[in-house]
């Protein structure tokens, strides 16, 4: 009996061993996939013309410029929109809304993360793009603007749901402690839970960045998908093309190794080591800030 | 006993649902077997093709007509990485597409499957109602602007087009944007809107008086306005795209449709793409708003 039960043990410890490591796999594969179909790019195409500022690839245009700043602004936008609501609705759920209140939020937040981004943009060309139009006074509302509310809306339950279990994470003798010495709760809330609960806090937000920089369906919808160079203050009101939507649009009429099928993947490199540089610094800071957190409370 | 019984419910569920799966194909077998055809490409033929391959199944409901969008680009690397037995295109075939598909030993049949005019549109508020061919491209290489330049009102001009994975975005750069010469090498300009789908630019233009667009004449909603367009020929004679200016060519913003095959067409196939030339199937062409290639 104890021989089969160690034995049972050994199985399953071995199985998620495995799945385990399968995830570092994959990550390699992926990453040597990308390496493989989009490096050859940098031989078939001159830097210059890959760092040029025009994108029509069909008559072999292939300035990628446009397309990484149009990708960056998008997701700066929906970053500054998405973070202080996110953060803001965590909060609330987590330190000022009695519990029948949250018991009613939370599952909607769960709803509106559940939502297909093809069916937030199909909204957003049916509400967002003629709303922005009229109320701006611009000449179309498929702008990079409105891509960015789009994506602010898709990683605000991201951002929510994370910040909120680290909030939660904070043990509740801190408040008491900040409470019991005359804090109001508002001094509670920032001056102790946030700062305690900081690193889960600025993981959600990494996260968020992440979920909007590789979004591509709602962007593809509402951002009108124009290449220019997005280098004027009235930019974010114009429309600009993202890397995301680029791929998912054309990937599907490239020949198979073709230059423009390379320099696609490049693109994918480039998308790949930015998030890659968001998750390496979310984890840095997150290793950081709970160092400064502890000595702060300890 | 009670414990396990959803256990036991989910497995009854899987057991009838294995039944009926051996009963449908005992019953396909009893029959004669079914063929598929993969059917894939432009997305102007689309509903052509869907509308067409419903109608077959009453011809013939031993083949299965599959059909998908995608683009012509899209179609038509799919024929040649073999993954359809039929691409649909709005435009010919590139050379280098054609290149690769005799590299790969194939040997890809064409056929002119029906004509298609490309309306120029415009929000029903915007006063603008007939342009030149030279307007037409001027607009799109971004050297005019504003909608007052044309005799419209004071309003930026938003420029609406298809991707580049669309036949109809290559058919307009060629034949419209490049006015039909091929040594010129205008492209659109770059702050040209690059939308995903016909109805995107239906729907932006419905809703936009800025906007231009073009469009396939069968996707075409009462929503919008179509712009008359003159030929080089007579700059002073607009006319408005129908089957008729089509027919007799004076509408020159129009084009052939056509389908690919990588082999010439045996057994199912070629009995497929022989109704496509049949008074039936040419009927659903002019019903869809296309132009049939039969004479009526």
């Amino acid at each position: 009996m104890k021989n089969s039960q160690y034995q049972g043990n050994r199985i399953i410890n071995s199985v998620i061993r495995i799945t385990g490591y399968s995830s570092v796999l994959f990550v390699l594969l992926i990453l040597f996939f990308l390496l493989r179909e989009g490096l050859p790019a940098l031989g078939s195409t001159p830097l210059a013309s890959l760092f040029s500022l025009r994108w029509y690839p069909i008559e072999g245009y292939f300035g990628i410029v446009p397309l990484i700043l149009g990708s960056l602004l998008v997701t700066v936008i929906a970053t500054l929109i998405a973070l202080p609501f996110g953060i803001c609705t965590a909060v609330f759920l987590a330190e000022v809304a009695p519990s029948w209140l949250r018991d009613i939020l939370k599952p909607i937040i769960e709803i509106l993360a559940g939502i297909p981004s093809v069916v937030l943009g199909f909204i957003g060309i049916l509400v967002f793009v003629p709303f922005i139009r009229k109320f701006l006074d611009i000449p179309t509302g498929l702008t990079a603007f409105t891509g960015a509310l789009l994506l602010g809306l898709i990683s605000i339950p991201t951002i929510v749901s994370v910040a909120e279990d680290a909030l939660n994470t904070v043990p509740g003798s801190y408040r008491q402690a900040a409470l019991a010495l005359g804090a109001t709760q508002w001094q509670t809330i920032w001056h102790v839970t946030l700062p305690a609960a900081k690193s889960g806090v600025l993981t959600a937000v990494m996260l968020g960045i992440g979920r909007s920089l590789g979004e591509t369906m709602a962007v593809m919808m509402v951002t009108g998908n124009a290449p220019v160079m997005p280098v004027h203050l009235n930019s974010i009101f114009a429309p600009v093309r993202t890397m995301t939507a680029t791929i998912a649009s054309e990937m599907g009429e490239v020949a198979s190794g073709s230059q423009h099928y390379q320099v696609l993947f490049f693109i994918g490199i480039i998308l790949f080591l930015l998030s890659l540089v968001i998750n390496i610094s979310a984890s840095l800071v997150s290793t950081r800030s709970r160092g400064r957190a502890e000595r702060l409370l300890s | 006993m009670r414990r396990f019984s959803p256990l036991v419910f989910l497995f009854i569920l899987f057991l009838t649902a294995c039944q009926a799966a051996v009963n449908s194909t005992a019953e396909v077998n009893a029959a004669l077997p079914v063929e598929t055809i993969e059917n894939k490409g432009s997305d102007t033929i689309v509903n052509l093709a869907l509308a067409w391959a419903e109608a077959y199944q009453k011809v013939d409901p031993h083949v299965a007509i599959s059909v998908t969008g995608g683009g012509t680009g899209t179609g038509i690397t799919a024929l040649i990485n073999g993954t359809v037995d039929i691409a649909n295109a709005s435009r010919r075939i590139k050379d280098e597409e054609l290149s690769a598909a005799l590299a790969a030993g194939y040997d890809p049949q064409e056929f002119i499957i029906a004509r298609d005019a490309i309306a120029i549109i415009v929000n029903p508020q915007n006063p603008v109602d007939h342009l030149t061919p030279q307007q037409l491209s001027a607009i799109y290489k971004g050297e005019i602007n504003n909608w007052s330049e044309l005799g419209g009102d004071d309003l930026e001009i938003v420029r609406l087009s298809r991707e580049t994975n669309s036949g109809t975005h290559v058919y307009f750069l060629e034949s419209v944007i490049r006015l039909g010469n091929p040594k010129d090498d205008a492209i659109f300009s770059a702050d040209t809107l690059l939308l995903p789908s016909s109805e995107g630019i239906i729907a932006e233009v419905k809703e936009n008086p800025h906007a231009i667009g073009y469009d396939s004449l069968g996707y075409i909603t009462d929503d919008v306005k179509m712009v008359a367009i003159s030929s080089l020929e007579n700059p002073a004679d607009y006319v408005l795209p129908s089957i008729q200016s089509v027919n007799d060519n004076s509408y020159v913003i129009s084009r052939d449709l056509y389908i690919y095959t990588l082999e010439p067409p045996a057994g199912v196939i070629k009995e497929y793409i022989d109704w496509l030339f049949s008074p039936e199937a040419q009927q659903i062409v002019r019903d869809l708003g296309f132009v049939p290639i039969l004479k009526p």
